[in-house]
């Protein structure tokens, strides 16, 4: 008969990630490189939200990490572009973690300041249980979700640092309850800015660029 | 889905802490998971059963006390579970502002011999 111990741990099963991201915060922050975690459902317009971004960016440099299960359409279209980007392909994991960053990171140039945009799986879930190493938690929502988003994906809305609307040129015919919404994010997330843009159109894009520009200029 | 990876570093801890303790082999594990953490204890338990096979937490029991989220009412200072679609305190209806009550996901000890 063996004895039985009973052992405090009291440790976190995503401790080891967390520390992670923080070193890759730290490290991409000392070279002058402001993280951003790009997150939102599948369709919201991720990519299009960055591409936005980058055709009116002045004086930041961007660079690209694409999350996707499969394929690199993505990253070919922004390479096209001429800005530096990275797949990585997960093959079935629903979000990015942490070490999956530092290794793609590891290989990239950063040969000036700017800002490093790292969209994630699209997934309202899982990425916003899993920090990466951002700076800043962009969460891009669409009109055409509906607006009880808030109130169904909470822990999304409670960490972003920025939230995106989009498709906002479609309000006219959807019965998108713009209020009900807003009140949703502003219980969850009192202080966030929200941004009601259009990928299609470009409109509210120089207003979210101008917001990026600022908190790069501020790292 | 990601409690495949999530388990795996949950058969790494406790391995840790066991041989840290000079121990062979994991009886149990308490596991802390707050309803919002989002991982879900059955899956926890599947991949469990299949991954720990040739390690120190063979055959061992993962006891998981859930933790459901709790509001804070800036008002009045209750902290309360939410009703779906809503946010108000039921003490004195002011909406509540999250908490990390419900985030919680770690072990809390472990059992070995």
């Amino acid at each position: 008969m063996h004895d039985v111990k009973k052992i405090d741990v009291m440790e976190g099963i995503l401790d080891e990630n967390d520390s992670i991201a923080a070193r890759v915060k730290e490290t991409l922050g000392e070279k002058g490189i402001l993280v951003v975690n790009e997150m939102g459902a599948p369709g919201v317009g991720k990519t299009t939200t960055l591409k936005n971004i980058f055709s009116r960016l002045k004086n930041v440099k961007p660079y690209v990490i694409e999350g996707d299960i499969e394929a690199d359409f993505d990253t070919k279209d922004l390479q096209a572009s001429g800005v530096q980007t990275l797949q990585i392909n997960t093959y079935g994991s629903c979000h990015l973690d942490a070490p999956m960053i530092e290794h793609t990171v590891g290989k990239m140039e950063f040969d000036e300041k700017g800002i490093l945009f790292i969209e994630n799986i699209g997934n309202l879930v899982c990425p916003a249980e899993f920090t990466i190493g951002e700076h800043v938690m962009m969460l891009v929502s669409t009109v055409t979700e509906g607006s009880d988003k808030p109130y169904k994906y909470p822990l999304a809305f409670e960490k972003a640092d920025v939230i995106i609307l989009n498709k906002v040129d479609l309000m006219p015919y959807l019965d998108f309850d713009e209020e009900f919404y807003m009140k949703g994010v502003r219980q969850l997330n009192p202080d966030v800015p929200v941004f009601k843009v259009s990928g299609r159109t470009g409109e509210g894009f120089d207003e979210v660029t101008a917001w990026f520009e600022k908190r790069a200029e501020e790292l | 889905m990601h409690e495949l990876p999530i388990t795996e570093q949950l058969i790494k801890l406790a391995e840790k802490h066991c041989r840290d303790n000079d121990g062979t082999k994991v009886i149990k594990i308490n596991l802390v998971c707050g309803d919002y953490s989002g991982f879900v204890p059955e899956s926890i338990h599947m991949y469990f059963d299949i991954i720990s096979e040739g390690t120190m937490c063979e055959g061992a029991e993962i006891d998981i006390r859930r933790v459901k989220p709790k509001l804070k009412c800036p008002s009045c200072g209750e902290l309360f579970e939410r009703e779906l679609f809503s946010f108000a305190c039921p003490k004195c209806g002011t909406d509540g502002e999250p908490t990390d009550i419900g985030k919680e996901f770690y072990i809390e000890s472990i059992e070995i011999e």
